[in-house]
């Protein structure tokens, strides 16, 4: 099954040209597969998974729990080897895109350090794995100002809300520059009023950044709202159910959501999800 | 009420003067009363003490009363002082070398994984052995010197720190270790950055139990075969029914005992400025 995106039908004109000129795919997956062996059987994870993510894009992996989505974003972060299937991360293996630091990567729970202050954490890039070629143009004080906590940088962990920690995990991820900024369910545990606010700042920072974003989420909502392209996922084994470009127009606004054109292509990824 | 005109905002926090003064109060009275009613309580136990023993004509050497305690704690405080020295550095020297060894096993085990699943058994094995049952091996091992109470000591340490310090490196958010191994963290930064980090709220805690058996061990030490120590004296006062120095002793001893566990903690509030998540 092969998802392949089609440069023309983007949005955004000069991202495309951008991204044709610097080697094409962010990310190119042919044939993933990835199987587990448990104490009950084997399970199939991911089956033959075929995708190309352009540069400096925004896609979202949608599909119900267990479609694999989550292990598809470990792939690409090298935090997981697939079983069988050939992958390209920047134009070469994940791990040397991990090695160069042009990974960012934002879990469920913010997974910052509780004993560093807010800005201790963002800076913790900078300080392993050894220099960083191409360090991110902004210090941590800015990219704290830039997810909106300006006045928190010494704040620890335990004194910040949950929206507040994700907002200085999301910081920590763009501190080293990355080309390719992995999003898992980042959102997830968050109230929606917060996750509104978040989803409408994160589309910010990508305009600002230009960093490709590859997004997993289970809200269709949050889906269609943040992404150029939809790739929704089916579960058991997880396998491309259905590619769906977003032509939204850029800058979004939450009120955006209740356009004819919104509800439209939220209602149709609810009939493909259906059928996952 | 009439607004105040002291007003700041500091990251989204409106700071009233007047409002912020009221609840350093209501903290402060908070603080005071945490202070003041285990004073209160002793000091009516102590008087319930010294009423009994009035009330009821206890004999002295089987109880005595607060006041004569008192008068042995000023009248040879020379000889109790002397007596706490050695006790105290067998204690401090044991805590050292038991924590120090408990560290470093700690560390060995979590980087060597066959370590771990060979020796921890047995140091487990080991700690169910109670110290009164160690003491003489370690008195016939070592002599009648200050060496067998140190190691009793380091012993009696050495354990909890383990265990702790071993569960302290290990339990670390597998979420951190993941970002770790995107951001290419070396095994050392991992360690050093998110381990040791991440074990010493564990340390700590183990730390302060240490800093009080250590002063059991050396005591417990010193009863197998000494002739000085808080241990010897506690013996000596006991066999002599002179009771009023039996309890000075304790009464010494415990004071170290709590210097220590005090101590130690002020360290920690130093080193984990930080609200530990599960704590």
């Amino acid at each position: 099954m092969t998802a392949s995106v089609a440069m023309q039908g983007m949005p955004m004109a000069e991202r495309a040209a951008a991204a044709t000129s610097s080697g094409g795919a962010a990310v190119h997956c042919d044939g993933i597969t990835m199987r587990f062996t448990t104490e009950r059987g084997t399970v199939t994870a991911l089956d033959g998974i075929s995708l190309s993510i352009p540069q400096g894009s925004f896609l979202t992996l949608l599909g119900p729990s267990g479609c694999g989505k989550s292990t598809l974003l470990r792939v690409i972060a090298d935090l997981a080897a697939p079983t069988a299937g050939s992958i390209q991360v920047l134009g070469d293996r994940p791990e040397v895109a991990r090695r160069n630091r042009d990974i960012g990567f934002v879990f469920q729970d913010a997974a910052l350090l509780p004993w560093r202050t807010a800005i201790q954490n963002v800076s913790l890039p900078l300080e392993v794995g050894g220099t960083i070629a191409h360090a991110g143009k902004r210090s941590p004080a800015e990219l704290l100002k830039l997810v909106g906590l300006a006045g928190w940088e010494n704040a620890f962990p335990h004194e910040l809300s949950g929206g507040m920690r994700q907002r200085v995990a999301i910081a920590r991820a763009l501190v080293s520059g990355p080309k390719l900024l992995l999003m898992d369910e980042p959102f997830g545990a968050l109230d929606e009023i917060t996750r509104d606010r978040l989803n409408e700042e994160l589309l910010q920072v990508w305009q600002s950044t230009g960093t490709t974003i590859v997004f997993v989420t289970h809200s269709i909502y949050e889906a269609v709202f943040l992404s150029q392209q939809v790739l929704v996922l089916a579960a058991r084994p997880g396998r491309v159910r259905e590619l769906v470009p977003i032509h939204l127009p850029l800058p979004r606004h939450l009120d955006m959501r209740e356009t004819p054109e919104f509800v439209r292509l939220a209602g149709h990824l609810r009939r493909v999800l259906e059928t996952c | 009420m009439s607004a105040s005109t002291d007003t700041a905002s500091i990251g989204g926090f409106v700071v009233d003067q007047a409002e912020l003064a009221r609840f350093e109060a209501t903290k402060r009275r908070l603080l005071w009363r945490k202070r003041l009613l285990p004073l209160a309580a002793i000091i009516g136990l102590l008087v319930a003490w010294w009423g009994a023993v009035v009330l009821f004509e206890i004999k002295p050497f089987i109880a005595p009363s607060p006041v004569a305690v008192v008068k042995v704690l000023i009248a040879r405080f020379d000889i109790l002082f002397a007596n706490l020295v050695p006790t105290a550095i067998e204690a401090f020297l044991g805590f050292l070398l038991g924590n120090f060894a408990a560290i470093a096993l700690a560390t060995v085990f979590v980087h060597k994984r066959t370590a771990e699943e060979a020796f921890f058994p047995i140091a487990v094995m080991i700690n169910t052995v109670p110290v009164v049952a160690k003491a003489p091996i370690l008195v016939l091992l070592l002599g009648n010197g200050m060496e067998p109470k140190i190691a009793i000591a380091a012993l009696i340490c050495f354990f909890p720190t383990l265990v702790n310090m071993v569960r302290g490196l290990q339990d670390v958010n597998p979420q951190a270790l993941e970002l770790m191994r995107v951001l290419s963290a070396s095994p050392r930064e991992v360690f050093f950055k998110l381990r040791v980090q991440n074990s010493l709220p564990y340390l700590f805690s183990a730390l302060k139990i240490a800093a009080s058996t250590s002063v059991i061990g050396a005591i417990v030490g010193e009863w197998i075969g000494s002739t000085k120590g808080i241990g010897a004296l506690i013996i000596q006062a006991t066999y002599a029914f002179d009771t009023p120095l039996l309890y000075a002793t304790i009464i010494v001893g415990s004071t170290f005992s709590a210097c220590f566990f005090g101590l130690i903690g002020l360290v920690e509030r130093r080193v984990v400025k930080w609200k530990a998540p599960r704590a």
